[in-house]
């Protein structure tokens, strides 16, 4: 309750020092048109068929990334050997930003949904893979016997004791990469791609709009937050028992 | 393991980059991809050579270079600051923390435009792009490793008369330098993807500029090369920081 005092003051004051003085700007616009940017916005559809370009490349990009990611995780932690040798290629590769993509994937697929899903995939990757094969190697050793006792094979093993067992901490780890998806999409389009919430944002920024740009720049924080929100919840809920991550 | 079958793995792993780079060169030959998308490694090392002999990839490197850096201690100086203040005091922690929370998941770049409009394509731009990027990290871990000191610490302190400021500098701080590590680390990490995105919004210089621009016309060698030279900025800053990291927590027990 205290905490949401600060913000609402700041709110108010902005709208008070704008009400009384009478504010009229290229750049400055206040809340109550700003709010009122964003019922429009939310009136005609526009923001909500960007946001629909922009969670959706996110969801292809998170998908494709932490799929990939996840399975190869998988498999480096299953197999020490392989992830020995594959160390220092990953070492080498992970440093590299994955906005530093962007030029890349532009050359290969041009403007629009394939160039962020490529980036958003390629941001989501390396974390997934670290985070999945930590979770397989802080499993506890005696896991392993029991299988071999019991004469898993290595599918039978993976699907039945391996997977239950790494599944909170896995969702933890799709819950970040969630959140780099969701931000590096709207990166890309801030800074290259024409679509989606990002390429909203710019355009109302260099069309001397500012109560739109504001009005997308909340939205986009709401959308981060809720997400976030719903995820956490969703753990909640689903590892509510069992929960160790 | 001892020294030995580390040393081992270390060099079979090196063996396996080498592999990955041999295959790079091979699919690039073979045209297997076009080359107007995949240079081969022959073809991003001439780019580099050529940067580096023409001085063109060195001084963009040290514009990036000079701006992630600078963003990032400009964070650091605030976020550090900030974190301290809050960190100690209750009252702030209760008032003005859970707003600073709420700031902190909106996507840095979606500033960006905003920034543009106060400040246009400039470089004080992308330096208040990246300071705001890396601020949130290393503010909230400094105010948590501060406020999570023991309590008997701080006790201890009053017993001993010490001014508030003595108890940040002597006990407050050094006990919450892991937790600031952290939010260091992290917020390098975002500095730098700040600075090539704040390149390539203002076209100021720098590789993120260059790599856009060799985008735009077709110069792949050029982007990967530029991309090439990210990744060791982002190896080697990791690095570094790793060593600081390991020499002022010397006193850590292991």
């Amino acid at each position: 309750m205290k905490g949401a005092v600060l913000p609402l003051g700041l709110v108010l004051a902005w709208q008070g020092t704008a009400t009384v003085f009478g504010l009229q700007s290229d750049t400055l616009s206040d809340p109550l048109q700003v709010l009122a940017a964003l019922a429009a916005g939310l009136g005609d559809a526009s923001i909500l068929r960007a946001t629909v370009q922009t969670v959706g490349a996110a969801a292809a990009g998170l998908m494709l990334g932490a799929g990939l990611g996840a399975v190869t995780g998988l498999v480096c932690g299953l197999l020490p050997v392989l992830s020995r040798l594959l160390r220092l290629l990953i070492e080498v590769l992970r440093p590299v930003p994955a906005v530093a993509m962007i030029p890349i994937a532009l050359l290969v697929f041009g403007f629009g949904a394939r160039l962020e899903i490529s980036v958003v995939g390629f941001a989501c990757f390396f974390p997934m893979l670290i985070l999945t094969e930590t979770a397989v190697r802080g499993l506890h050793p005696l896991g392993r016997d029991v299988a071999r006792m019991l004469r898993l094979s290595l599918p039978q093993r993976v699907v039945k004791m391996v997977l239950p067992a790494i599944l909170p901490r896995l969702f933890v780890a799709l819950r970040l990469c969630a959140g780099i998806a969701l931000i590096v999409a709207v990166t890309v389009e801030i800074s290259s791609n024409p679509m989606g919430l990002g390429y909203r944002l710019m355009l109302a920024g260099q069309s001397m709009r500012p109560a739109d740009m504001f009005a997308t720049l909340l939205w986009i924080g709401l959308l981060g937050w809720g997400l976030n929100l719903a995820l956490v919840r969703a753990e909640h809920w689903l590892f509510a028992t069992g929960a160790r991550a | 393991m001892s020294a030995r079958r580390h040393l081992a793995w270390g060099l079979a792993s090196l063996l396996v980059l080498a592999m990955a780079i041999g295959l790079w060169s091979w699919i690039a030959r073979a045209g297997l991809v076009s080359a107007v998308f995949l240079p081969g490694p022959e073809r991003t090392w001439a780019a580099i050579v050529k940067g580096l002999q023409s001085g063109v990839l060195v001084q963009q490197t040290g514009q990036t270079l000079r701006r992630m850096v600078l963003g990032w201690g400009l964070a650091s100086v605030l976020g550090i600051g900030a974190g301290a203040v809050i960190g100690l005091s209750a009252r702030a922690r209760v008032w003005v923390l859970p707003l600073l929370e709420g700031i902190r998941p909106l996507p840095a770049s979606a500033v960006a435009p905003v920034a543009i409009v106060f400040l246009g394509l400039s470089e004080q731009m992308i330096l208040v792009l990246i300071a705001f990027g890396a601020l949130w990290p290393m503010l909230l871990t400094t105010a948590h490793g501060v406020a999570s000191r023991p309590a008997r610490l701080a006790e201890v302190s009053r017993c001993l008369g010490l001014s508030r400021t003595a108890y940040l500098r002597k006990i407050a701080l050094p006990g919450a330098l892991p937790d600031i590590f952290g939010g260091l680390r992290l917020g390098l990490t975002v500095a730098l993807i700040l600075a090539v995105v704040g390149e390539m919004i203002t076209a100021q210089g720098g590789l993120g500029t260059r790599i856009l621009l060799a985008a735009r016309s077709f110069r792949a060698p050029d982007i990967f090369s530029g991309v090439v030279v990210l990744g060791l900025i982002g190896l080697a800053s990791n690095a570094i920081l790793s060593l600081a990291e390991a020499w002022l927590l010397r006193w850590r027990p292991r």
